[in-house]
């Protein structure tokens, strides 16, 4: 690649920039700042979108009385049930239970307490559902896909 | 507390950093030579080790073989801990930091505040320089961006304790001393008969040029098998994991081919400067291979655009790769 070829498709950095490795017009490698790449925003649009449609099935079925909000909570820090069970020190049958709504209604406060500090958020948040699925990148929504 | 630590922008965590704690000991280094005597170039495809249901494809080595190997052929004394309770890590840091010696630590990526949040993914295998501390924040210094960052310490110790696949348990590597004189032609040497050893000569059908045989194969199976839309999805992965923050574009192979042209000149071997070009060529093919693919994963793909067409080339690039391979081999001492 030469540095003149460098690519410089804005899309998902904020403004910021990577570093890649280009030639100079004398053969020369140069680090060269990049914006980023079409090819490249494509492949990680379509990777969010992906998070984002698990969020929405997660919302969807929360709301549908079928599981837990923990389950949205979940899927909008993009875990799975082992991961949130290594977070949280439990055993993935016991975070599996705590996904339906019926055992989830009565934890205990401890419990409760450790996913809402592990998640950031206070344990009435933890409890409740937002009015429409949210996810950590909000401004991703009016990108093209 | 600040250490005086040259922090210099890398394409790559684990080589800028690499590079960065060498020029800190004294052991000047572009990030390029510290990528090419961590034998960093890799390729591997491993179909039934699956990360978020996506099979295991990278084009460099396992997180910590940069550091491990190239302060190993540059014969520099190093230490490495991994830690069970975060209470002694963070003691462990602290004491590091007020000794003035900067401090590798292996972290996760989502729980760093200061990273954009459309980079914020479960991924273990980051690296970072922390070289300083005010009150409850430290300062990193992170290879990947253009300044050092303030980290608050409950985040950076979220983040040394994540989670998952690759899970970093608190690692902190640091150099303990380094000496006067050390063997880069040496180490250089070491360093491309590995890359090639491996590349060529794996026992194992996933790893270096049969690796790429082997997806190659599974590829064009896969809107047949999958599906088009996961096929998509498995497409889509691979070329992030090709030109995902990090890899310096075309997944390694133009930061390779920059250390080919630095070990030209350290080497005074003038026949490595094509072998430089060539890599380049490589890279540029791999480049190529990710504007289609990205087309076919936006489905807007040109009528030759198909899965076989891909298979294909990626068969022509590991041919180009092996030759390349073969003729380095030949042309170090």
């Amino acid at each position: 690649m030469r540095k003149t070829e460098v690519p410089q498709d804005s899309c998902l950095l904020d403004g910021q920039q990577e570093i890649c490795y280009a030639l100079d017009e004398n053969g020369h490698y140069v680090l060269a700042p990049t914006a980023g790449w079409e090819p490249k925003n494509i492949v990680n649009l379509q990777a969010w979108g992906l998070i984002r449609e698990q969020v929405e099935r997660a919302f969807a079925e929360v709301r549908a009385g079928r599981r837990s909000p923990l389950a949205y909570h979940m899927a909008r820090h993009q875990m799975d049930v082992g991961m949130l069970a290594a977070y949280t020190g439990l055993s993935r049958w016991r975070v599996r239970r705590h996904l339906r709504p019926a055992i989830f209604a009565r934890l205990k406060p401890a419990l409760l307490e450790r996913y809402a500090s592990l998640l950031k958020m206070s344990v009435a948040e933890l409890g409740a559902l937002p009015d429409r699925p949210q996810l950590t990148t909000p401004h991703l929504g009016e990108q093209k896909l | 507390m600040k250490i005086d630590f040259p922090h210099n922008q890398s394409a790559h965590c684990e080589s800028g950093v690499t590079a960065n704690l060498l020029t800190h000991a004294g052991v000047g280094m572009s990030e390029a030579m510290a990528f090419g005597i961590g034998s960093g170039l890799f390729f591997g495809y491993v179909p039934f080790i699956k990360m978020n249901y996506l099979p295991l494809i990278t084009y460099r080595g396992a997180p910590g073989c940069i550091f491990r190997k190239a302060t190993k052929r540059l014969g520099i004394d190093i230490e490495q801990s991994k830690f069970r309770r975060p209470a002694a890590a963070r003691q462990a840091l602290d004491r590091l930091l007020a000794a003035g010696t900067p401090v590798g630590a292996q972290t996760g990526a989502y729980w760093l505040p200061y990273f954009p949040p459309a980079l914020r993914f479960h991924f273990n295998g980051h690296n970072l320089v922390i070289c300083g501390r005010e009150g409850d924040d430290y300062l990193i210094s992170d290879p990947v961006f253009p300044g050092l960052v303030r980290c608050p310490a409950e985040d950076l110790e979220r983040a040394r304790f994540s989670k998952g696949a690759l899970a970093p348990k608190g690692r902190l590597y640091h150099i303990r001393r380094a000496p006067q004189q050390v063997d880069l032609p040496g180490a250089i040497s070491k360093a491309i008969a590995d890359v090639c050893r491996v590349m060529l000569k794996t026992p194992v059908p996933y790893a270096g040029i049969r690796g790429m045989h082997l997806l190659a194969r599974h590829l064009e199976k896969w809107p047949a098998k999958l599906g088009e839309e996961k096929a998509a999805v498995h497409l889509g992965h691979m070329i992030r994991m090709q030109e995902e923050i990090g890899t310096g574009g075309g997944g390694f192979r133009f930061i390779y081919a920059a250390f080919l042209q630095e070990a030209t000149e350290v080497l005074g071997r003038p026949s490595l400067q094509p072998l430089s070009e060539r890599m380049t060529g490589a890279g540029d093919a791999w480049r190529e291979f990710a504007v289609i693919g990205a087309r076919i994963c936006k489905t807007r793909g040109l009528p030759s655009d198909t899965y076989g067409a891909l298979a294909n080339r990626l068969r022509d690039i590991a041919a180009r790769e092996r030759r390349i391979y073969l003729d380095l081999a030949a042309a170090i001492p």
